[in-house]
């Protein structure tokens, strides 16, 4: 197995003395070559401030990091000339147009001229931006200027390509043309892809691996699957077509072989189960025999908020607004 | 370590060196392209130096009657001293494009490319001199307009642009490394204003040496404003006594490379913050 990111025991503290603020205490993951690696955390994780030490923009206190087999440290300048990196913050020329930009951009990586022609056309075919290439770019939509910027970072072809909360501030349908086009990256250019998100969703759709970080640290790894399957199980929910009926639909379901744990709320009752499709036709067969009429039935499979529930001991969404709330370091 | 991959061709150090000057090159190209698209911005720009000479040329016109000032006309002696003075103004505005970056991700996305930092100050610097050389000429040529006569010819203009330069890249380094210290626009714009004023007025910009308040020649004699104003002056109207005008340009070179030094060193500043 070949990595093309190998992390290890980084920490990093901004500020000093009463004021210290850590930023990370001991993150370590390894990347595989050519994969989609998800860094998912709420806000003020320490995502981007690991980012910013593998794309050698900070140091960390201590720890080490090898980056497309080049130590971070001792030899950043091989390191940038490796990497692509589409900063949280757009980072386009806003008065440039598209094709400007890009060109920009591979003189800065020292490409000759016939190259950066080619390319830059290559990139503004595939991310569908050549009709627009010519206008300048502060008139383009939030979701092709984002494209730009990911464009940018690949017109060096980098092998490894740094992604920090892509999607974030677009709406549904640029975010789902965005998830695209990340895939298509790792498959046509076989680069590898490091991705940090708040979004769980994000995570799960584009990762091929991930780790979760809370408070600096990392509290679970391994593929999407891997991570839901660890739980418990899946849940089914049933919501009755008569209230008053929660007394007798409960104990139907909780007699039900393979249901741990039964909850209700008003109509709405929740069963833990190891596996939802195959405890499914004996749930609704013992609510029938108990002459329970339901308005509907969900099976849910885990999700990963329900992973970082787990780990991380609190809900996802909670740990995200609290992230914004002022604990926030470095962005 | 396992397993890595082939690292990169390493770059050679000469073909380093050319690329950190073509990178120079092209953010010079890039500051100018904003620039151009900008146009109110750069009408501005122009429009300014012109507004300050005619304006303090007719407003002190009566100064140069006072006794002690010289057989010189107040327009002829002002133009070198408003072009020293419009470049260090237009260059105390040079960080603000360095907030931009940062503010956007352009910064962050510069410094993880192989750009040297160098280049990325040179870049401002560079593109600071030539705004200068290209105000300075439009100074001359109302000035050439308005009447003004300059005894000291071409050598007198070269030696005119040549401090107005140095001085632009003295406060364009102050304020790229106050910028890269600071991160904010207001904070910049408050150190810039607070400068920038005072020091035009302690110098000979717009009074004869003889006619300043004591301590404010005391003051002059260490304002860089003041060395270029006293260097491009002396130059332009002729008969000039050369050794002191070199010396004078030599302060300024010499302050150039401290403070372009000084603005290279503030991006660890800047990257310890990230």
């Amino acid at each position: 197995m070949q990595h093309a990111i190998e992390a290890e025991g980084l920490v990093k503290t901004y500020g000093k003395g009463a004021k210290a603020v850590r930023a990370l205490s001991g993150v370590g993951f390894a990347v595989p070559r050519g994969t989609v690696f998800g860094l998912l955390g709420p806000n003020g994780a320490g995502k981007s401030t690991t980012t910013k030490i593998l794309t050698t923009l900070s140091t960390p206190d201590s720890g080490s990091a090898v980056v497309a087999g080049l130590d971070v440290a001792k030899e950043p300048g091989r390191v940038r000339h490796a990497i692509g990196y589409v900063p949280q913050k757009p980072c386009f020329d806003p008065t440039a147009t598209g094709r400007e930009n890009l060109t920009l951009q591979g003189h800065i990586y020292g490409l000759s001229r016939s190259d950066i022609r080619a390319r830059g056309d290559q990139l503004l075919e595939r991310f569908g931006l050549a009709d627009a290439a010519h206008r300048v770019t502060k008139t383009w939509s939030g979701g092709m200027q984002r494209k730009l910027d990911v464009a940018l970072a690949l017109m060096h072809r980098p092998r490894v390509l740094f992604l920090d909360e892509p999607t974030t501030g677009l709406d549904p349908e640029a975010r789902a043309d965005m998830w695209a086009e990340i895939s298509g990256v790792t498959r046509a250019d076989g680069v590898t892809v490091l991705l940090t998100t708040h979004y769980l969703e994000e995570a799960d759709h584009l990762a091929d691996r991930l780790v979760i970080v809370d408070r600096g640290q990392v509290v679970a790894e391994g593929t999407p699957e891997e991570l839901k399957g660890g739980l418990d199980g899946d849940t089914v929910q049933v919501e009755l077509a008569d209230p008053g009926q929660q007394g007798s639909a409960r104990a139907a379901i909780a007699a039900v072989r393979g249901v741990s744990a039964v909850g209700a709320d008003g109509a709405r009752l929740h069963a833990s189960v190891g596996n939802g499709a195959a405890t499914l036709p004996g749930l609704l067969a013992a609510l029938e025999g108990a002459g329970v009429p339901l308005a509907s039935v969900t099976v849910a499979r885990p999700s990963l908020d329900d992973v970082y529930l787990r780990h991380a001991g609190r809900s996802f969404h909670s740990a995200d607004r609290a992230g914004l709330d002022g604990t926030e370091v470095a962005a | 370590m396992s397993a890595t991959l082939a690292p990169v061709a390493p770059a050679r150090p000469d073909v380093q060196h050319g690329l950190a000057l073509r990178q120079t090159a092209y953010l010079i190209g890039r500051s100018l392209r904003i620039l151009r698209r900008e146009p109110v911005y750069l009408a501005f720009t122009l429009l300014q130096p012109m507004v300050w000479l005619l304006l303090f040329g007719a407003l002190f016109e009566r100064v140069a009657d006072l006794p002690g000032f010289g057989d010189i006309s107040y327009l002829e002696y002002l133009t070198p001293g408003v072009i020293v003075m419009t470049a260090m103004m237009s260059a105390g505005w040079a960080g603000t494009a360095f907030i931009d970056d940062m503010q956007r991700g352009v910064m962050d996305r510069n410094l993880t490319s192989p750009v040297s930092r160098g280049a990325l100050i040179t870049g401002a610097l560079a593109y600071q001199a030539v705004v200068t050389v290209v105000q300075s000429l439009i100074v001359f040529g109302v000035g050439l307009l308005a009447g003004a006569r300059y005894d000291g010819g071409v050598a007198g203009v070269l030696v005119v642009l040549l401090c107005a330069t140095l001085l632009a890249v003295i406060f364009a380094a102050l304020s790229c490394a106050v910028a890269l210290m600071l991160r904010s626009q207001e904070s910049l714009i408050g150190v810039s204003q607070f400068l920038t004023l005072p020091l035009a007025f302690m110098s000979t910009v717009m009074m004869a040496p003889a006619l300043l308040p004591g301590w404010v020649g005391t003051a002059a004699r260490y304002n860089p404003v003041d060395w270029a104003a006293r260097a491009g002056r002396d130059a332009l109207l002729g008969h000039p006594d050369w050794s002191a005008v070199l010396g004078r340009a030599g302060l300024l070179a010499a302050l150039t490379l401290v403070m372009a030094w000084l603005a290279t060193r503030a991006f660890r500043a800047y990257q310890r913050s990230v």
